[in-house]
């Protein structure tokens, strides 16, 4: 489904990511970590198409089609999705028009008719219960005012009415108490089918005891230096990052 | 030919017309309107046509739009068509008393004004300044022919234009809403003079729209005096949609009485050059006033809202919010001055302006001012110019919304904190949907209209 192939990334002349190697598959679910700093979120970014990510060398394929060769809304819609670590505030945008505007560009890309806004209203409604998310909050500006949790809740919860095919949670734990981690969790398993797969980025174990993952990859100074089972997410918890950092000569 | 011989040719062209016709602009007008006209005459020679070295046209030059050879409508010439069935033009859900303006005169023949409450005027001032002269009293107060050129060449040429008068305590329901259109065989300037009298207790809205209906080029100079009464609520809204020929220049000045509150907002959507000069002052305790505007420009297009508060009393508040969208070479001005004189204590004013450029070229200036005399006042101002938030652009796409789409909807939200404000709920729709249309790129003219100028 995603293959990453010796992928090299600057930003600003300073590189990055430096040769990332990495296959995902329908249905699993790997997990990145790695230390603050080592590149996770850049990965997650440019895999998400942002644009002032340099591609330097290596490429990306999803579905079998180049993904670098794509704007950041023909992926969405091919059913990339990712969970920004920070979601943006857009004061001005309600949230309410901003996600029917999104569904329906799915539904188009699909073939599908568009909801209208009462169809949307319903269909939306189904989903927030799934994440627990205050009504209240459809009622504002997109992430305006939003807690740090209820950003968070607000991915999953977009994730939810788009239903990705390959999801992308960058940090979706940070800044959750355990319930509201556990709704998280407890939705994202929801959304799971042998279709689709998950790339959980994160530095804690924590969220991966809801969300066991097939494949855990520790990303360190821009390149996967471990890739193991489950067990490696334990084995990082106990010993902690200063382990890796001295195996790889800091 | 210098820059210097010019300037005087064209005060002397001014001059010699007016010498031409100051005998037949006091024909059919009342002395209210002709009393003041030789003193404003002479300080529009002091003053001359602005040009960027007078400091507050610093950022517009009206000199060029002066240039071209107009014909003066100083008469009544009836319209050539029934403007009651070219139709309600942009507003159309919109349940207002409704009379029209041609060529700045008051139309002869408004059938749409429908029954206002008891008491109220609403009529030609021409024929007010016969009738009902000592509602006139104040008339010119305000609009100082010393401190402005523009106000003193339209005191010079003023002949008719509407007049309003709301009685106290009255509440007017329906918006009053006027239709300025702009229709003449050649090239025309064009003065327009109105007089709103408001008295205590008043509750009144007022809709102004702004049209050309056909393609010749248009130099309107306007002037509006507004008195609020103690208590009174006025709120005018103004939406400017003339063709990209047309110089619009207007000038509305306020004073409020104690406890009143007076809301303006300015959409300006098409027009070459749009120059607004507000002026508000604050002459009664806990007065409030709110001054909105919003410009969305393209191509050569050129906008400068020029706004003066004066808080000239204790324990008011105003409010400025100023926001434009600039594309392609436009380029756009706002300069706001408050001035809180001295012992006007516990003044609150706030005042803001953003703005959007959309390409390298456009260009914005802005320049707040602020005199204060007095010392326990809370003032506070600031002025952005930029382009659009890429990280929210970023995330706006990454849910599969097209880019189009995306800048659309942002820019939106950007207008949307000035038309929030819209207290008249279909008013506040149809400009929503006319400003999403201006940023679309469409045309956002009139739908209903029987002239389709393709401007
Ligand atoms: N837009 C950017 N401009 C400059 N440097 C950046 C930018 N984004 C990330 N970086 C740098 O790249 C490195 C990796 O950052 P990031 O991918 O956010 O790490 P992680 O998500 O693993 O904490 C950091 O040193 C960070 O400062
Ligand atoms: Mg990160």
């Amino acid at each position: 489904m995603l293959t990453i192939k010796d992928l090299y990334v600057s930003v600003e002349g300073t590189e990055i990511l430096k040769g990332i190697n990495l296959e995902v598959k329908p249905g699993e679910i790997h997990a990145i970590m790695g230390p603050n700093g080592s590149g996770k979120s850049t990965l997650a970014n440019v895999i998400a198409g942002k644009e002032e990510y340099e591609v330097t060398h290596g490429s990306i394929t999803y579905m079998g089609e180049d993904l670098l060769e794509q704007s950041p809304e023909d992926r969405a819609k091919a059913g990339l999705f990712l969970s920004f670590q920070y979601p943006v505030e857009i004061p001005g945008v309600p949230m309410v028009n901003f996600l029917k505007t999104a569904v329906n560009e799915h539904r188009k890309h699909r073939g599908e008719k568009e909801l209208t806004a009462g169809e949307f209203l319903k269909f939306m409604r189904e989903k927030m219960e799934m994440v627990d998310l205050h009504a209240q909050l459809t009622n504002r500006s997109v992430n305006e005012g939003f807690s740090g949790g209820e950003k968070k809740k607000n991915e999953i919860f977009q994730m939810a009415l788009l239903e990705p095919k390959l999801a992308i949670l960058d940090e979706t734990d940070s800044g959750l108490d355990i319930d509201a981690l556990k709704t998280v969790a407890h939705g994202v398993n929801a959304l799971r089918t042998p279709e689709n797969a998950t790339i959980v980025v994160t530095h804690y174990q924590r969220l991966l005891d809801y969300i066991i993952p097939d494949y855990v990859h520790v990303l360190y100074q821009g390149k996967i230096v471990k890739s193991a089972g489950k067990e490696l997410a334990l084995q990082l918890e106990e010993k902690g990052y200063d382990w890796i950092k001295q195996e790889n000569g800091n | 030919m210098s820059v210097l011989v010019e300037k005087a040719d064209l005060s002397l062209k001014y001059t010699a017309h007016y010498n031409e016709v100051k005998e037949s602009l006091r024909e059919d007008s009342a002395d209210v309107l002709n009393v003041p006209r030789n003193k404003a005459f002479q300080d529009f020679v002091m003053q001359g046509i602005p040009t960027r070295k007078n400091e507050n046209y610093k950022y517009t030059n009206l000199q060029p739009q002066f240039y071209p050879e107009y014909r003066f409508i100083h008469r009544r010439e009836p319209a050539k068509v029934d403007l009651n069935a070219v139709g309600r033009c942009d507003v159309p859900q919109l349940d207002t008393h409704l009379a029209y303006i041609f060529n700045g005169w008051y139309y002869e023949n408004n059938k749409q004004v429908g029954q206002l409450p008891k008491g109220v005027i609403l009529e030609s001032l021409e024929k007010m300044a016969y009738e009902k002269p000592e509602l006139l009293a104040k008339y010119g107060t305000l609009a100082n022919t010393g401190d402005d050129p523009l106000v003193a060449l339209n005191t010079a040429f003023a002949k008719d234009g509407y007049f309003l008068y709301v009685p106290k305590n009255t509440v007017v329901e329906k918006p009053i809403q006027l239709i300025n259109f702009l229709q003449a065989n050649q090239d025309a300037f064009v003065t327009q003079r109105n007089f709103i009298y408001v008295e205590e207790g008043v509750d009144v809205k007022i809709i102004s729209c702004d049209h050309t209906l056909n393609l010749n080029k248009y130099l309107n100079n306007s002037v509006t005096e507004v008195f609020v009464g103690a208590n009174a609520n006025f709120e005018y809204y103004t939406l400017q949609n003339q063709h990209n020929q047309t110089t619009s220049l207007n000038s509305v000045f306020i004073h409020q009485e104690r406890d009143s509150r007076a809301t303006t907002l300015y959409s300006s959507l098409h027009g070459g050059l749009i120059r607004n000069n507000l002026k508000f002052i604050l002459d009664g305790e806990n007065a409030e006033a709110n001054l909105y505007g919003m410009a969305f420009i393209d191509r050569k297009q050129h906008v400068d809202n020029f706004t003066q508060v004066i808080h000239a009393k204790p324990h008011c508040q105003s409010n400025q919010v100023y926001k434009n969208v600039l594309d392609d070479d436009s380029t756009g001005a706002f300069a706001g001055r408050i001035h809180v004189v001295r012992d006007a204590q516990k003044t609150n004013a706030f005042q803001r302006n953003n703005n959007l450029l959309l390409t390298d070229k456009a260009t914005m200036q802005t320049k707040p001012q602020l005199i204060i005399d007095a010392d326990d006042v809370k003032c506070s101002h600031g002025a952005t110019v930029g382009q659009i938030d890429e990280e929210a652009l970023f995330y706006l796409r990454s849910r599969g919304i097209e880019e189009s789409k995306a800048r659309l909807m942002m820019m939106n939200a950007f207008a949307h904190e000035v038309i929030q404000r819209i207290s008249v709920e279909p008013l506040r729709d149809r400009i929503d949907e006319l400003v999403d249309k201006r940023l679309k790129g469409e045309v956002a003219r009139c739908h209903e209209c029987a002239y389709n100028c393709e401007c």
